[in-house]
Order: structure tokens, then C-alpha cells, then sequence
């Protein structure tokens, strides 16, 4: 049912992207999409009078650069991690944005000063911090819970299947905090062979007993359906699936690795004004507040923390689900770009030869 | 009517054949063929006899009744182990074997040695004429010579009974013609009894030593050739084999092997009673065309001659085929030897046509 | 002067004195050319799409010009100068001016990209790098040493000088697990890279294994559906026929509904008691979902030749060898079997040929261990945007099958195939 609705959204996205006072938006779907449409989208068009379609992907990156080397763009607006980000803009992918057209903060402070470090660049601006964690079924493991990344990687204390995201980015950092390493140290020992052999062999200990998920919304899924016992996942997802439906998932903030999130326009984007429009609209203050109301990721500017309070249920403080809360952050690491824009060729070489070997 | 025939070389047992357990295709069959006769199942199409023949070559078993080769019951005898031949009607040689593997396939199965093979595949081939084709393949062959191939397959085994069904019909005629004397040679040479399915009652006449009319899932008339064309016993079998005048009345006088029968339109004919018992029965007279005289010195003394009107008389060659009009009936037909002397008749002419009363049989009325 | 319609050492004439070739294609001309004009929309239309993609792939495959077309003056400079060469001034200066305008006209990023593909961990050397070059002052040198001291990396010159040339055959080495060494030698991955020949001989191995259970199951069921009654052999096609009306989409979701462990087959077989519920069996996501799932989606590919071959087969062959005394599993082997080969050998080509290109259903059931080269082909395609890569190993994979195909013809004739 879930793949239909998705189907169903992104071909109705194609079909009306190329009329006038519509822009389309390329995100991730399940959760994380609809947090955008009630946050971004609606009040835009509410206030704008331009529709606002939202078009699902598994990772946007691939179809932005297949439609910008194509030549063949339909998208205005395109959300993209971090590290796709600053790649796709140094091969002159995505057009490159003015500053100025942000917005200053609620309390008045410059654009520039009121982002997380980092979160604008050239070509992209962040919207949110999201982590990449693992959950569990409370219901499979009732007394002594697993409560640190190593417990993730012990199948003997804790048996039964575990998810992760087929890929190497997230899965070798975790490997290697689960081995001990401290979340400062890990980049450090991933960049010496030495570091990628150990972070392969501790993946190893647990490759048999691994799903490999591809879609953000597949890790609740594989939970729900018991398919597994533990996965790795979006904490926004798990967050949606434990408090909007109820499932007894629990996720474990240790060994979390997280990152930016955010929007970029891909260079030849059809409707370029009222994309850039749609971008100011989406990155103010408040409509970033407005956001983590729906999904439990924070947001990329210091003035909207203040502003994010209960989920819209009404009664969930969202505080204890952000991944930059501080009890959160006690064994956290951030993601680096300048480590995955260099090595992801070669590491998810490694990757997949070691997939598919046996 | 059961008598024993335990000396029977094929024996059929009160055999019927269901297939949707309503109705019997093959109703209460009893058969014995001689060892080294050639029987001929003739019959229009549905009639059962090809059911009747795949029963006897094992490839449908018998609902009931019992089959017997050579005082055996063979009801549950698989078909590789009866040992019979059998040519199909499409020759069924095997396109992906030469004509030689073709022969040789029977006896491989059997485990013969390869030169015993090659020895009787070369002498099954020389029978029928067509050694110098070991090497083909039956698609590189032509009609005729593809049945002579089927036809030494059947025999190379030397089975004692060889089964063959409709095997001419792909033939033309003059070839179908010349197939059925070599086949009959074969068959006198070697000695083999041979069960033979056709629908075409000149060929049956030809080649049969008795031939078992079908209809209905019953035998109409077993007999020898001439006697199934000359007596019929029933109307069915008068009008399947050969041309037939069909003439209705009822049965005016009978005694003995004689009876006076009135037609329709009133005139008395003479006729002799086969399977009519009683006076004022219905009846059709069925007389052959070339029976039929119009000189009235060719007439048996005492015979009833009968007015007739020449409509069409049609020249073919030996004979001049000539419709009349005889008592109501437009398609009474006459034949006669186109002699030096003939009479030549034209339309129109008004005539006198009569028979000896031994040719008009009077049959059941259908 | 011979006479004129005799053939004995001339051309044969027609009763005006015109050589008969030529009158024949005179008369015959214009019917060719309607027919050529007939078949002309589909030519353009395979032309169009099919024969120039396949030759874009083929090109992409060899011709790679993220650096030749981004740093001209690099290109010039590799082109004019032998292997080895040390880096001189002009070097420096070409490096330095290439990437200050590579870093205006934001085509760093492909430069990068593209060494990177060679010499891993260069990427940011490059975008860094060129985020300062409007600034750079001569000795180009040491502004480019001064801003990262990899620069003076012979590895590095050397990589740059095998991109440099736009058509290279890197991306077929890189295709059979083989890269060159500083030197440009040809030499094999590093083992914990090696991925591509195993996996080119894995999927190999399990399109042949599915093929070989399409033939065992669809054997069967072709012979049922050529002799069964119309009445059923109707129904029974129409069952055949069912799946290819469904999205294959819906199709291979159902077997993760049915195979996964806690889908319909596991439930039940637990429900009977012939497994624990501990011992729930792993059927999808891994091998044995791509080999179940694979088989039910080419089956009607084999069933298909198969019966349009056994159809047109009077029983009469069977018949005739059972009374000529073979058995009937002599009767099967000698005379059905040999019949139904062109039938088997063009089912078999086809679903094997189709199954070694198969992506959709090992992607979504085929977890780790039952992914085929079609899923890396797309992962170089979608993820990693190595299009190159993904163009060499798709040409190979092209390739491959052309040879299958070839040596089919060799072995059975492709004139025996018979698709129907």
C-alpha cells in the first residue's frame, strides 16, 4: 500500500511539474516527505498561490544528475544530503545560490550567522541535523535492552536479524565505534587501510545474519514486520512509526551518526523564481520550527530551536527525539563530506566486493 | 451368435469402448480374424472402427469385454510388448532419423546387434523397393515413397500382425492405386495377418479377404468382398458400398426367397427378401445401376419391367451412366458397357427398365 | 553471336534482346521500393533507439573526457611531452591556470571525479585546491605546493596523465578487475576490490540454473498444454499467460509476501509443524529468492517456444515407437525429446539471455548474495554516477551474450529456433 502511494505521488509529480505556477520537489518520500508538505509546502501555496508537488526518490542525487546531464530538467527544487550536495555542485550540477536571498532569523539575526556552521554552502542550504541510528523491538528484547552500538553488532547477547543501509557511508563509522573507537577518532583510523580492513571485519561478524535496506522507509517496515530485530534507519522514521503508529521501536542514540540535510536547485531548474521562492519561504526560522512538529529532526538554524516544542499530536515533547539533543550527542559522530566525497568510489568498491563474496 | 472361435488369431470379446462413460463409440464388438487374413474395417468416420483398431494396437483399453492375440487376453498388455506393426495415416516416420534409423529404431529396442540390424534394415528396404535411400531423411521424400518407408518399418520386426490405418489416404489416386497392390502383394508373400482401416470401400473391395462394414459402433455386415456388394444385408451397407438405387414401398407378396413389392406411385416390382419378414411391411428395394436392363430380351422370363423417362445420359468412357425417372424418383440410375452395338438413348425417350429379381433386395426401410 | 535466349556461355536475353538480370530488376524495382518505404518507420525507429543508444553506451564506455575537456592546457601539455617526464614550469603553470578556470567554471568537481575513479582520495585535492586558484601568483609551483603538498605526488602526475587522454580503456580494465599501476601497467585489483569477473561468473552460473528449472518445470506444462483438450488447454493458457498481464512489480512484491520469514510459506510450514518456530527458513533476500522468483518470471518464456514447437507433434510419433516396441521413456527420449530441441534451445536462449540481464526482481529479492551484474550495472548508473563503468560492464555483459548467441548458432543452428 505504502509503495503505491509513493508510485502513485511520483507519477502524478511528473505529470504536472512542467505547468505553469507549479514547481516540483525532490525528496525522500514516506515521513520525512510529509513533514516537508505540511511544513514547506502547504503554507507556501497558501500564502504564494504556487503549488507545490512533491516528487519521491529513493536518493535524488542519481536523478538530478542524470537530468541535468540529459539536459532534460523537471525539478526546481531537489533535497540533498550533504555530501551529494557539494559534489554534484563541484561538477556544476546545481546552480549556484546568493546568500542574500536567505532570510534573517526571527530575532533578526543575519542569515549567515544564524545557520549551523557549514550548513550553507555554494550551492545548498541545510534545513535539518538527521541521524542515522538503530532501533529495536522492545517487544524481542523485554529485560537487559540493548543500549550501545556495540549491542548492535553482539548477535549472540541479542539474536535475530539485523538491517542495515546497502552502502558503505554510516555502516563502516558504526562498525568501527562498535570495535571501541571513540566518535573523534574514527575518520582518523578510517583513512589508513588498516582502519577499512578493521572496519570490514567487525561488518563481517554480522553479515549473515544481515537485510540491506535502500529505502528510507523500508528499516520501519523491516521492524514491523518482524523481519528483522534490529535495523539502522533515519531517526525521523523511527520516530514517525514509534509515536504517529504506535510501534514499540526503540532507538539507541549511541554510535548515532549524523549530518545535514537540505535543498538545492538542480542547474536548469524549469521554474527558477518561484523555486528560489519556494527555498527563502522554506528556510525561515519558523518553517523550520514548523518541520520538527512533524518528523523528529532539528533544525539547521540556532533561532528555530527555541521555537520547536510539542510534536503535533499535541502531547510528545520533541526534545528527547533530536539527534542534537545533548544526552544524544554523548557518543555521536558527525558526518564528514571531505572523507565520503574523496572515498566513496573506492569504499563502495570494497563494499560491494565484499557483498558479494561469501 | 457367440460361438467359440478359440483358434482365432485376433479375437474381439464383446468389446465396448466408452469414452465419457454416456454413450458407447463401440457397442458390443465381436471379431475373429484368421491368422494370415486380411481383414478391412470400413466405415464412415465416427463409426468406430479406428477405436476398435487403437484398442487392438493397446493404445485405448477396452471399457469391457476382452481382446485376445493368439488365444491371449491382451487387455493389459502395454503396446511396446504386443509385438504388432502398425502404419499410420500421416506415416508418422520420424523426421529426425534417417529413413535406415527409421528401420532401424524397432530393432534397436529390441537389442539386436548392429550387423543383424543393418541386414534386416537392408532387406526390409529392398521389399519394398527403396534401398538406394538408407541415407535420407523421410522430409527428402516424396509421398509414395515415404509409405513404402512406413511400411517397412511396420514389417522389419517381422510381426505377426501388422495394423494399418488409413495408411493411403495422403496418396493420390493413381499412386493409392498401385500402393494397394504392392501392400497386398506383401501381404500374400509374408504371410502376416493384416487389420486395415479405411474409409473408401474401393480400396477395402480391393484389397480385403473379408471386410467388417461399421456403423454406429456395430459391425453392419461382415463378408467376404463380392458378397458385401452383391447381398447387403441391411440398407446401410447396401448404400455405403458401391452406387445403390434406392426404390420405397411396401411389401405386397412374400414367399420363400421371392416378394412382390408396390411401390410408391403403384407399380409392382419382383424382389428378393433379405431382412423383411412379414407382407405390408415398409421396404426399400435396392437394385445396383449396372443390374438394371432396358432390353427387354435381356429380361428373365416372368420379370416385372417398370415405365421409365430417360433424363441425362452421361458418357463416361467404358460405361454410359444414364438417370431415369422410375417410379417418382428422379436419381434412379442406370449403367451401361459402352459396346459396339449399344443403344443409344437420349433425354426425353421413354423407356422400359426391368432386373432379374435376385439383384432387387428388399432391405429395412431406413 | 550466340543465340539470343541460349544460356551456353552468355547472359540469357529477353525477346526485345535485354539481358534478363536487368529487365527482371527493372520490372521488380518498384515493388522494392514501396517495400523498402513500408519497412522504413520501424528501420528509423530501431535506429533511433535502439542502434545509436547502444553505440552512445559502447563510446561512453571507452571515452571519458571529464579531464581533457576541463584542463585543455594539462591535455596539450601530457600530449607534448614523454611518459615520465618531470613536472617542468610549463606543467605547474598549465596545472594552476587549468584549475583556476576549471574553478569558474565549476567543472572542478568532473576533473576531480574523473582522477578519482584512478587514484582514490584525490577528489578534494582538486575542488580544494581550486576554491584558491583565483589567487594563484607565479612559481606556480610553490602556490600549488603551498596549498596541499600532494601536488608533488609522481602517482598523482602520472594518473593525470592516463585521463588526460580522453579514450582509454580503463573502464573495461576496471570491468574484469584490473586497473594499471603508476607506470600504466596492467595490473590485477587489489583483492578486497575484485568483484566484477566472480560476480560476471556468478550471474552466468545462476541465469543457467534458472534456465535449466524453467525447462524442468515448463517442460511439462508446454507438453500438458500441447495434447490436453482444447477446452483446457485454453484454461490452462490463460494460467500461463496470467503473470505477464501483471506488473512484475506486483509480482516479485508477492514473493516477499509469500517467501519472507515471516510471509504465507514460513507461517504455514510453522503452523504444520514441519519447522520451529526458531527455524524459520530464509528464503528471499538472498540467492534463493532470485532463483524462485526469477523461474516464475521466465517461465512463460520457455513455456511459450516450448509448446508452439510440441503443438504442431502428431501423437502419432509416440504412438508409432511404442508399437515399433520402445518402452515409453525410450519412446520420450528418442523420438519426443529430439523433436522438441529447436523449441528447448530457443526457450533456453531466451530465458537465459533474459535472466543475465536481469535487474528488477534480484534487486528487490536478491538481498546480498543474490545480486547479478545488472544490479551493479545499475548501482554505477544510479549510486555511484560512474557511468563509464556501468557503460564497460553493460558492453561486456553485451558482449558475452553475442558470444553465447554465436556459439549457439555453432552448435544448433539459430534457423532451429523456433519462438513460435
Amino acid at each position: 500500500m505504502k509503495k503505491l502511494l509513493v508510485l502513485s505521488t511520483a507519477l502524478s509529480g511528473l505529470g504536472f511539474a512542467a505547468s505553469a505556477q507549479e514547481i516540483a520537489v525532490m525528496s525522500w518520500g514516506g515521513a520525512y516527505a510529509t513533514s516537508q508538505i505540511e511544513a514547506y509546502h502547504k503554507p507556501f501555496t497558501a500564502e504564494t498561490g504556487i503549488t507545490v508537488v512533491n516528487v519521491d526518490a529513493d536518493n535524488p542525487a542519481a536523478p538530478i544528475k542524470a537530468q541535468v546531464e540529459a539536459g532534460n530538467v523537471t525539478v526546481d527544487v531537489v533535497d540533498l544530503e550533504y555530501a551529494d550536495a557539494v559534489r554534484l555542485c563541484d561538477e556544476g550540477l546545481l546552480e549556484v545560490l546568493d546568500p542574500a536571498i536567505l532570510a534573517p532569523g526571527a530575532d533578526g539575526t543575519p542569515a549567515m550567522d544564524d545557520f549551523l556552521p557549514g550548513a550553507v554552502t555554494d550551492c545548498y542550504v541545510a534545513t535539518i541535523v538527521f541521524s542515522t541510528l538503530y532501533a529495536f523491538d522492545e517487544s524481542k528484547f523485554p529485560t537487559d535492552p540493548p543500549t550501545t552500538i556495540a549491542d548492535f553488532f553482539d548477535t549472540a547477547k541479542y539474536p535475530g536479524k539485523r538491517g542495515m543501509r546497502k552502502g558503505a557511508k554510516v555502516n563502516l563509522e558504526m562498525a568501527l565505534m562498535a570495535d571501541g573507537v571513540p566518535a573523534d577518532e574514527v575518520y582518523g583510523i578510517l583513512e589508513t587501510p588498516e582502519g577499512v580492513d578493521r572496519a570490514f571485519a567487525k561488518l563481517s561478524t554480522i553479515k549473515n545474519d544481515m537485510i540491506w535496506w535502500e529505502a528510507g522507509a523500508q528499516p520501519p517496515q523491516l521492524l514491523a514486520d518482524g523481519e528483522v530485530a534490529m535495523t539502522t534507519g533515519y531517526n525521523g522514521r523511527f520516530f514517525a512509526a514509534a509515536v504517529t503508529e504506535g510501534k514499540p521501536f526503540k532507538q539507541v542514540f549511541d554510535g548515532q551518526v549524523y549530518e545535514y540535510d537540505g535543498y538545492a536547485i538542480p542547474k536548469g531548474a524549469p521554474n527558477m523564481e518561484a523555486a528560489k521562492q519556494f527555498l527563502t519561504y522554506a528556510t525561515t526560522t519558523q518553517a523550520l520550527a514548523d518541520q520538527a512538529k512533524w518528523i523528529a529532526y532539528g533544525p539547521a538554524r540556532h533561532s528555530s530551536g527555541p521555537l520547536v516544542g510539542l510534536f503535533m499530536d499535541g502531547k510528545t515533547e520533541m526534545g528527547p527525539f533530536m539527534p542534537t539533543a545533548a544526552e544524544n550527542l554523548t557518543n555521536a559522530l558527525p558526518s564528514s563530506y571531505e572523507f565520503w566525497v574523496d572515498r566513496d568510489t573506492e569504499l563502495n568498491e570494497r563494499f560491494n566486493a565484499w557483498l558479494a563474496s561469501n | 451368435m457367440s460361438e467359440s472361435h478359440n483358434d482365432a488369431f485376433v479375437a474381439f470379446d464383446r468389446v465396448q469402448k466408452s469414452y465419457d462413460g454416456v454413450s458407447l463409440v463401440v457397442k458390443d464388438l465381436n471379431l475373429n480374424i484368421a491368422k494370415g487374413e486380411f481383414l478391412t474395417m470400413l466405415g464412415p468416420s465416427g463409426s468406430g472402427k479406428t477405436t476398435c483398431l487403437m484398442m487392438l494396437a493397446g493404445f485405448e483399453t477396452a471399457t469391457n469385454g476382452e481382446i485376445r492375440l493368439d488365444g491371449t487376453n491382451i487387455n493389459m498388455v502395454p503396446p511396446h510388448k504386443r509385438g504388432i506393426g502398425m502404419v499410420f495415416q500421416n506415416y508418422a516416420l520420424f523426421p529426425h532419423m534417417t529413413v535406415g534409423e527409421n528401420l532401424s529404431f524397432p530393432l534397436e529396442v529390441r537389442g539386436m546387434g548392429k550387423s543383424d540390424r543393418e541386414a534386416k534394415v537392408a532387406r526390409a528396404l529392398d521389399m519394398v523397393q527403396m534401398g538406394a535411400f538408407a541415407n535420407r531423411r523421410p522430409a527428402q521424400l516424396s509421398g509414395g515413397q515415404q509409405q513404402r518407408i512406413a511400411l517397412a518399418r511396420a514389417l522389419v520386426f517381422d510381426p505377426k500382425l501388422v495394423l494399418m490405418d488409413e495408411p493411403l489416404g495422403a496418396l493420390d489416386k493413381q499412386l493409392r492405386e498401385h500402393m494397394q497392390f504392392e501392400i497386398k502383394h506383401l501381404h500374400e508373400s509374408l504371410g502376416i495377418t493384416v487389420v486395415y482401416v479405411t474409409h473408401d470401400q474401393g480400396e477395402a473391395l480391393t484389397m480385403s479377404d473379408r471386410i467388417a462394414v461399421f456403423n454406429d459402433g456395430r459391425i453392419q455386415q461382415l463378408a467376404p468382398p463380392a458378397d458385401l456388394y452383391e447381398r447387403p444385408d441391411n440398407s446401410f451397407v447396401a448404400g455405403f458400398i458401391g452406387e445403390n438405387n434406392k426404390l420405397p414401398g411396401t411389401l405386397e407378396e412374400l414367399s420363400g426367397d421371392k416378394a412382390l413389392v408396390r411401390l410408391a406411385t403403384g407399380e409392382l416390382i419382383d424382389a428378393t427378401p433379405v431382412n423383411v419378414t412379414q407382407k405390408g411391411q415398409q421396404t426399400l428395394v435396392s437394385i445396383r445401376p449396372e443390374r438394371v436392363e432396358f432390353k427387354t430380351g435381356m429380361m428373365p422370363p416372368g420379370a416385372h419391367m417398370i415405365g421409365a423417362e430417360v433424363l441425362e445420359v452421361i458418357y463416361m468412357g467404358d460405361i454410359l451412366r444414364t438417370r431415369l425417372r422410375v417410379a417418382g424418383s428422379d436419381d434412379f440410375v442406370m449403367k451401361c458397357r459402352n459396346t459396339q452395338g449399344q443403344t443409344r438413348l437420349s433425354p426425353g425417350e421413354q423407356i422400359k427398365v426391368g432386373w432379374h429379381p435376385q439383384d432387387a433386395r428388399a432391405l429395412d426401410p431406413i | 553471336m550466340a543465340d539470343m535466349s541460349a544460356p551456353a556461355g552468355g547472359l540469357l536475353t529477353t525477346s526485345d534482346g535485354r539481358p534478363l538480370k536487368s529487365a527482371l530488376a527493372t520490372a521488380q524495382k518498384r515493388a522494392k521500393r514501396r517495400a523498402f518505404l513500408l519497412v522504413l518507420p520501424l528501420l528509423a525507429f530501431i535506429v533511433i533507439t535502439f542502434i545509436v543508444p547502444i553505440g552512445q553506451l559502447m563510446h561512453q564506455a571507452i571515452y571519458n573526457d571529464g579531464f581533457s575537456a576541463n584542463m585543455p592546457r594539462m591535455t596539450a601539455w601530457f600530449a607534448e611531452t614523454p611518459p615520465g617526464t618531470e613536472p617542468d614550469d610549463a606543467a605547474w603553470e598549465a596545472l594552476a591556470l587549468d584549475l583556476k578556470d576549471a574553478a569558474a567554471a565549476r567543472s572542478v568537481g568532473v576533473v576531480g571525479t574523473r582522477v578519482n575513479y584512478e587514484m582514490s582520495g584525490t577528489r578534494s585535492l582538486f575542488t580544494s585546491t581550486a576554491r584558491g586558484a583565483a589567487r594563484f601568483e607565479p612559481p606556480y609551483r610553490d602556490a600549488l605546493l603551498a596549498a596541499d603538498e600532494k601536488w608533488a605526488d609522481p602517482n598523482l602526475w602520472g594518473t593525470m596523465r592516463q585521463v588526460s587522454d580522453a579514450y582509454s580503456a580503463n573502464f573495461f580494465l576496471a570491468a574484469i578487475d584490473m586497473t594499471r599501476d603508476v607506470n600504466g601497467k596492467i595490473v590485477p585489483m587489489p583483492e578486497e576490490r575484485q568483484i566484477y569477473v566472480s560476480l560476471f561468473v556468478k550471474t552466468f552460473l545462476l541465469a543457467g540454473l534458472i534456465t535449466f528449472t524453467c525447462f524442468l518445470l515448463g517442460f511439462p506444462i508446454a507438453h500438458l498444454l500441447a495434447t490436453l483438450p482444447m477446452k483446457w488447454s485454453n484454461l490452462l493458457m490463460i494460467l500461463v499467460l496470467l503473470p505477464f498481464w501483471t506488473s512484475l512489480l506486483v509480482r516479485t512484491t508477492s514473493w516477499m509476501v509469500l517467501l519472507q520469514q515471516q510471509g504465507v510459506v514460513n507461517n504455514t510450514m510453522v503452523a504444520l509443524g514441519i519447522i520451529s518456530e526458531d527455524g524459520r527458513i530464509q528464503m528471499i533476500y538472498n540467492q534463493m529468492g532470485t532463483i524462485i522468483a526469477m523461474t516464475h518470471i521466465l517461465l512463460p518464456f520457455m513455456i511459450l517456444p516450448l509448446y508452439s514447437v510440441m503443438r504442431p507433434i502428431p501423437p502419432s510419433y509416440v504412438r508409432a515407437a511404442r508399437s515399433l516396441g520402445a518402452t515409453s521413456w525410450t519412446a520420450f527420449r528418442r523420438v519426443y525429446l529430439p523433436q522438441t530441441l529447436p523449441g528447448v534451445g530457443a526457450g533456453s536462449l531466451l530465458v537465459f539471455i533474459l535472466a543475465v540481464g536481469y535487474y528488477i526482481t534480484p534487486a528487490l529479492v536478491g538481498g546480498a548474495s543474490g545480486q547479478l551484474i545488472s544490479n551493479l550495472i545499475a548501482f554505477h548508473m544510479q549510486s555511484s554516477l560512474n557511468w563509464s563503468l556501468a557503460s564497460a560492464l553493460a558492453a561486456l555483459l553485451l558482449g558475452a551474450v553475442l558470444v553465447l548467441y554465436w556459439i549457439y548458432d555453432r552448435l544448433v543452428g539459430i534457423d532451429n529456433l523456433k519462438l513460435g
